[in-house]
Parts: C-alpha cells; sequence; structure tokens
C-alpha cells in the first residue's frame, strides 16, 4: 500500500505474532460495528517501492494477491445484512488490477467508495467511467492520492525518484475530471515544522491547479518498510490497560473496521502480515475482539481514525 | 415515547445563536399549522448573541434535545466536541465556541445541561425517532454521499424505527428506506447551505399515505442584520462572509466529495 496504505514482506519486526502472554494480557478491542470495509484490493503489488511502506509493497512482492470483481461482489452482498456504512480499496497499487474501474462501479451501487492511490497509472479512459459512475450514484468516490513531500526533492526520497511529478500528473487528470482527491502525506517532518509543510503542500498544489486542495496528513507506521528507517517499535512500545481508561474507543481502527484480502478477513488495514490478525474466513465471524498487542496499535492509539477520511468525524470527538 | 395526538411537527435542526433565523421558521411552522415544534440541538455557535435564542424557545414551547454544543455549553467543557479534525476548521469552531460560552448566561446553561439527547415520539401512530448527530452517537456526521442505505435500514430496524430524523452536519437530506421508513437530515437554520443563498431550512414531518414524509422549508430572514451583529460582535469575517454570500468559509474539510464540490469554496 501506499502511505496512506500499506505495507511489506521483508522482515518487519511487527508482522510476527505477538508473544502469547502479550496476545493474553494486552487489552481487548470490541467491534462495535462494522463501519468500515475495507479491500486489500492489490495484495501486496505496486508499482513503486516507499521507504516508509507499512507492509513493504514492491512490484515484485506477491504475499497477498489480487481480489477479482466478483470476490468483491460477494463481499458486498455479505455486507449488506452488518450494515457496512463505507467501502475502503487499497494494496499495493489498486488500478494494477486489471478489474479496479469495474470493482469501484460496483461498490457504487451498494455505497461510498474511497480508493487510496499513488495517482501514477490513471489511464483517462477509466477516469471517465467513474466519474460517469459517482454521478449515477447517490454515492461520493473518493480518490485519496499519496504525496509525501510537495516537492521532487522532499517526496522523491521516500517514494522514489521521479514519483513526484508522475503523482502530481495523476492529480490534474483527476481534477480535470471533476474529482477532488484527498492528497496524504506521511508526516515525515518533525512536528514544529507541520505548518509549514503544510502551508507549502497547499501552496503547491494551488499552483498546480488545485483550487481547492483537499490534505489528510498520517502519522507514520513503524513497521513494514518503516522499520528499516526509524527501527520500529520497541517493546515497551504497546497500549495497556491502564491507557485504555477513559479512553475513546471509537478512536480505534479495529473499533469500526475489518479487511478483506485474498487469504481471508483480517483485523485492520495496517497489521495483515500479522497472523494473528487473520480473523475469520466471513465477514459475520470476524466481529470477534482483538487484542491489541502490537507496536502499530500504539500509533493507532495516540492519533486516532488514522485510517478513515475527514467525513467519517464524530467517530474521533477529540 | 411521547403519546399524542400529533400528526404533523416542525423540526429545526441546529440554530447556532442564529435567532433571527428561529424566530422566521417558528412563524412559518405556525402558518403551516403544525402540532408542536422541536428543535434537534447545537443553539449555540457561529452567529451573535447566545442568549437571545432561548427566549423564543420557551415562549413558543419549542421542545429541545441536546446536541454536541449544548453538552459543552452546559457543561462548560473546553471545545464544542464537533468532531472536525483540520486545524483550520478546529481553530474557526474554537472562536466561536469561546464566545458562544462567554455570552451563555447560567440560567441558560443550566437548560442546556439537563437536556436529554434524544426523543422518541408517535407520529400518528409512526414511530419517529429524534436525535443530533445519529442514534448511536451525538456528534457523528451522516452525510447523504457517504452514508449507506444498508447502514440507515439497520438502524431503524434496530430500533424498531420507522423514521430517524437528524441535523448536525448543516445539509439537509432524506432517504426513503425498506418497509417505507425514512431518514432524513432536518438541515439547520444557523447557516445557509453552501448553495449560494441566503435562506436557511427546517423540516415538516407528517404521515402521508402511512408513511412518515418529510418536507423541507426555506426560512428568509434578515441576513443582513445578522452580519451586522456579527460584525458588531467581533466575530470572524469568515463567518460574516458565510452569511452574506451563503457559501460555507470554514468547517469544510469534514464534507465529503460531492458535497464539496457543491460549495464555493
Amino acid at each position: 500500500m501506499s502511505s496512506d496504505s500499506t505495507a511489506p514482506n521483508s522482515t518487519p519486526s511487527d508482522s510476527t505474532q505477538p508473544s502469547a502472554a502479550r496476545a493474553r494480557t494486552a487489552p481487548l478491542v470490541e467491534l462495535e460495528h462494522m463501519d468500515d470495509l475495507w479491500f486489500q484490493v492489490a495484495g501486496t503489488l505496486c508499482n513503486l517501492t516507499c521507504h516508509h511502506c507499512f507492509i513493504s509493497c514492491s512490484p515484485k512482492n506477491k504475499n497477498f494477491g489480487f481480489l477479482s470483481l466478483a470476490d468483491v461482489r460477494s463481499r458486498l452482498a455479505e455486507s449488506v445484512e452488518l450494515g457496512v456504512k463505507e467501502y475502503y480499496f487499497t494494496g499495493g497499487e489498486p488500478f494494477l488490477n486489471p478489474d479496479m474501474v469495474e470493482i469501484l462501479v460496483a461498490t457504487l451501487g451498494f455505497g461510498p467508495a474511497t480508493v487510496l492511490t499513488n495517482g501514477t497509472v490513471f489511464k483517462d479512459e477509466w477516469l471517465e467511467q467513474l466519474r460517469t459512475a459517482e454521478q449515477e450514484s447517490i454515492y461520493s468516490l473518493e480518490f485519496r492520492v499519496s504525496i509525501d513531500g510537495f516537492s521532487s526533492e522532499t517526496n522523491d526520497p521516500i517514494r522514489g525518484e521521479g514519483t513526484f511529478d508522475r503523482a502530481m500528473k495523476g492529480v490534474i487528470q483527476l481534477v480535470e475530471f471533476g474529482f477532488m482527491p484527498i492528497i496524504t502525506a506521511a508526516r515525515t517532518w518533525p512536528d514544529e515544522e507541520e505548518q509549514t509543510v503544510v502551508g507549502q503542500f497547499v501552496e503547491m498544489l494551488k499552483k498546480a491547479g488545485y483550487s481547492r486542495p483537499r490534505l489528510k496528513i498520517l502519522p507514520t507506521l513503524q513497521i513494514g518498510a518503516e522499520v528499516e528507517r526509524t527501527g520500529g517499535y520497541r517493546e515497551s512500545e504497546r497500549v495497556d490497560h491502564q491507557m485504555m481508561e477513559d479512553f475513546e474507543m471509537s478512536q480505534l481502527v479495529c473499533n469500526h473496521s475489518r479487511i478483506v484480502t485474498d487469504r481471508g478477513v483480517h483485523v485492520c488495514p495496517i497489521l495483515i502480515e500479522t497472523p494473528d490478525a487473520l480473523l475469520s474466513q466471513t465477514l459475520k465471524e470476524s466481529t470477534k475482539p482483538f487484542a491489541m498487542a502490537h507496536g502499530a496499535c500504539l500509533t493507532c492509539y495516540q492519533y486516532g481514525s488514522i485510517c478513515s477520511n475527514a467525513s467519517s468525524g464524530g467517530k474521533n470527538s477529540n | 415515547m411521547i403519546n399524542s395526538t400529533t400528526t404533523r411537527i416542525a423540526c429545526f435542526g441546529g440554530i447556532y445563536n442564529n435567532y433571527l433565523a428561529l424566530e422566521a421558521a417558528i412563524a412559518d411552522a405556525r402558518s403551516r399549522g403544525v402540532d408542536d415544534m422541536f428543535c434537534l440541538g447545537d443553539m449555540g455557535a457561529f452567529g451573535p448573541h447566545p442568549d437571545r435564542v432561548f427566549p423564543l424557545l420557551h415562549e413558543h414551547s419549542v421542545a429541545c434535545i441536546q446536541g454536541n454544543y449544548d453538552d459543552s455549553i452546559g457543561n462548560e467543557l473546553d471545545d464544542c466536541q464537533c468532531g472536525y479534525t483540520d486545524p483550520r476548521d478546529n481553530y474557526f469552531a474554537q472562536i466561536s465556541y469561546d464566545y458562544t460560552l462567554a455570552n451563555t448566561s447560567a440560567e441558560n446553561r443550566k437548560f442546556l445541561q439537563q437536556l436529554k439527547p434524544q426523543l422518541e415520539l408517535d407520529l400518528a401512530g409512526k414511530r419517529v425517532l429524534l436525535c443530533h448527530g445519529s442514534p448511536r452517537k451525538v456528534n457523528e456526521f451522516l452525510w447523504e454521499s457517504t452514508t449507506s442505505s444498508h447502514f440507515l435500514d439497520q438502524l431503524c430496524q434496530q430500533g424498531g424505527f420507522d423514521a430517524i430524523a437528524c441535523t448536525h452536519t448543516g445539509l439537509k437530506w432524506e432517504r426513503r428506506l425498506s418497509d417505507n421508513r425514512l431518514f432524513v437530515n432536518v438541515g439547520v437554520l444557523g447557516r445557509p447551505e453552501n448553495d449560494g443563498t441566503h435562506h436557511v431550512w427546517y423540516t415538516l414531518l407528517s404521515v402521508v399515505d402511512g408513511k412518515v414524509t418529510a418536507e423541507f422549508c426555506p426560512v428568509d430572514f434578515d441576513y443582513g442584520r445578522l452580519a451586522r451583529e456579527m460584525r458588531d460582535e467581533k466575530l470572524p469575517a469568515e463567518f460574516v462572509k458565510t452569511v452574506e454570500t451563503g457559501w460555507w468559509t470554514t468547517c469544510l474539510e469534514v464534507l465529503p466529495a460531492k458535497e464539496r464540490r457543491l460549495g464555493s469554496f
């Protein structure tokens, strides 16, 4: 998945099963309601190899495979009974999946759809089809495009040579087709520079022709490829029971989401590589509680609702 | 549950201190022959002179439920709990909140504090739930373009409701669900709908042909006076611009794509 999405196959420190003792003692999170259903629609295949990808997606990573249109249709049908509110698509790069356009068109018949993309592989005919599908639907189609810096100099060291220009071309393509993409950037700068960096982002997007830019800033997750950059989570960096006292549980992704991959249903988009996160084969059976035993759970705890769109706010009433 | 012989009600969404629109909406609803009037919460925010809203509510027996803003003001919390995530949106929301808290009397704060978050009523034999954000959370945003029908069906079925009415997002919409159930966002009186017009909206609910039916009613009010009073109270120019132009200038980042595209900013 892109920075906004996911990650890796190498040796992520957090992709191993937590010890039995830790799994037993970690706070349990109940699924309050399956608001968001995610699809790892492109598996772990991506045309880019970003340094901070939390599942180390790459052109060679086939740990997880594509979901077909039939797979997604079947899950959409299954989701109706559970009252799923919104659908999200990630990878890898979703648009490497040859069924992607049809999948989004089908989804817009069920509910709102959001696709997390690196923006580098769009074809005009796809966007034309998707524009028509969204106009005919009562639901929104959101594009979240990952760009991790407001210039080639800041973005390309993270996402790869030439990716800034390619992603910006994709953003402008979307804008020309009438979409208003949400630009998502992983926070790879110091907190004190946030205001300046966000300002530079906005200015750059406006100058490029996106007059009303939308931005979503995400924390980095120290798993997957990001382990090599940051060293990963320390053993002490975990959520404990004391921290859960008076905590707003709806801030946690596992409180209101599940994700489908070609292996089954997992707890959240971030932890698909961890064995204990694979919960079941059906959506209905995936509603069991989950033990927050991973380092990445701490980031989710600290920042809250990191995967959802801002329009789903109210889940995180901070 | 309120049992009554009510057949036609007016539902007012967030007032946001816009007592001028409230006054006009009450007059309009009376002229349409409603049995009862309800306010679905968020009396404060955005506009001037918070205390001018309450005498109107009391004098005309508008039954109120508690929105997130009312909970915050009533309990003197630090912020409005609106659920924004963008720093700019939160910056303006805080200005508005601090002003409203400082200008709401102790008596009115107490009134807000004791309000209940939801109200069930019998509308000509149909079970209707009035809530602020959603039946499950006071500050949940239920936008038309990001709320699936099966999600709404489930909310109705779980509570056994024939209709659910809410507000909170600032934009009115309705959807007919399975078994002729209805979900409706009643809009708000506080500010125009981000459509370049000056009027605001409230909703009439009645039972027609055996099903709960919504009628959206536009309300004209003296927006020029509201803008002047907002300036006099030194409220942000961005808020005044919304009243004068009908376009939202703040709290935009929570809008989904379809709703955002309809606006100007």
